[in-house]
């Protein structure tokens, strides 16, 4: 898994943590039942404090993503990745329904609103 | 026990300078930073742990132990790094081990040996010849060769170039890595801590300002940015330390304050922000 930490970004450092590891957990990269690196050694390679990693992943035990058995480490959850998409299908739709409105407020017709999302699916497609 | 240091209202008077009820504790196994602007008790503090100073009240613990009715047992678990070398200038590196090694009785040869080799320094060449970050690795070493559970470290990276400062924060990092070693680390670059520190203690003008998780020091405050104009007298009551500049403003907010400088520019702060504008509370006070 790949695990890197943006200085300019913004984010939290526990929140990068937590994002990385979720999409490693969608995408694959990390199977159910796979430990995650070490609490300790992962703070030591990212030069960040042993208490950032602990927030990250005491969180995502939180959330449901991981499991940490003490002493042995953190385990990726079985459905952990059915969890994500929950949470991002969620967010497709407060985006949609936060276009739906501005769509409401400039008059478009669902058919024009429609065809508006087909023309950005495929510029995106198509880079 | 979980706690490898324990301070608890420490106190000591100079004239012209009081430290006053410091508290403050270290689990095992973490990083803190012990911070404020020079002459504000860092170095004060920690001679009072090593009882280099003697305290007026309070109580200091070392791995449970007292520091001055235990001092040898509790000593004997703790190295210590100071700002300037601590060996006499004309001795080799080979003397500076035997002169500190009978000190302690589990002092490991080979480890010693090992880690000159890793740090590159030569036993043969004169402790004079070293360059400010070589010697700080040799008080390391020497540290690490009876394995000190608590590191202390005075101003370690003060005079220290980029690439000594960070190998030094990898070296404790690796230290503290098993869970088994704590370090105490005075600093005022403060740079240094923001990533590798996990919890901070900050004594400003003898007085404890904060001691607890680094990152939720950092969250108790923001920086707020704005056009000299759009500070209006209630929004000045709330900030905490101000630089004005001809074109605007910077200053530092408390976060739970930050709703009502949304229609500016909020930024999460630095130690250094905090440090920096904190202290020109001070001098208003004053």
């Amino acid at each position: 898994m790949k695990l890197i930490i943006s200085n300019v970004s913004g984010v939290p450092i526990y929140e990068q943590i937590k994002q990385q590891v979720k999409s490693a957990i969608l995408s694959g990269v990390l199977q159910e039942e796979e430990a995650l690196p070490s609490l300790r050694t992962l703070a030591k390679d990212l030069k960040i404090s042993v208490l950032t990693v602990t927030r990250a992943y005491t969180e995502l035990e939180e959330e449901g993503f991981v499991k940490n058995v003490q002493g042995r480490g953190c385990f990726v959850m079985g459905r952990g990745s059915e969890l994500i998409r929950e949470q991002l299908i969620c967010k497709v739709e407060s985006g949609l329904s936060e276009a739906i409105d501005a769509a409401q407020m400039a008059d478009l017709s669902p058919q024009e609103l429609h065809h508006l999302l087909d023309i950005l699916w495929e510029g995106k497609k198509n880079g | 026990m979980d706690n490898f240091l324990e301070v608890s209202n420490l106190s000591k008077s100079f004239p012209g300078f009081q430290l006053q009820n410091i508290s403050f504790s270290l689990p095992k196994g973490y990083i803190m930073g012990l911070i404020g602007p020079n002459g504000s008790g860092k170095t004060t503090t920690i001679k009072l742990i090593l009882n280099m100073l003697k305290r007026d009240h309070g109580e200091i613990k070392i791995m449970g132990l007292d520091n001055i009715t235990d001092e040898i047992e509790a000593k004997a678990n703790v190295g210590v790094v100071y700002d300037a070398n601590c060996f006499c200038d004309e001795w080799t590196v080979a003397q500076a081990e035997t002169a500190v090694s009978i000190f302690y009785k589990n002092w490991d040869k080979n480890r010693f040996s090992e880690l000159l080799k890793r740090f590159h320094i030569a036993p043969t060449k004169k402790v004079k010849e070293l360059s400010k970050g070589m010697q700080m690795k040799l008080m390391i070493a020497c540290a690490f060769s009876y394995d000190a559970k608590l590191l202390i470290l005075d101003e370690p990276t003060s005079g220290l170039d980029p690439v000594s400062r960070d190998e030094l924060l990898k070296i404790l990092s690796e230290y503290i890595e098993d869970g088994e070693h704590s370090v105490l680390f005075s600093t005022h670059i403060t740079g240094d801590l923001e990533r590798a520190a996990d919890y901070i203690t900050y004594i400003n003008y003898g007085n404890l300002f904060f001691s607890g998780c680094k990152d939720e020091f950092v969250e108790l405050f923001r920086i707020v940015k704005g056009g000299r104009d759009e500070l209006t007298l209630n929004l000045s009551g709330k900030l905490i330390g101000i630089r004005s500049f001809s074109t605007g403003f910077e200053a530092l907010i408390r976060s739970e304050d930050w709703k009502l400088f949304r229609h500016l520019d909020v930024e999460p702060a630095t130690i250094d922000d905090i440090v920096v504008f904190t202290n020109q509370e001070g001098d208003r006070d004053e």
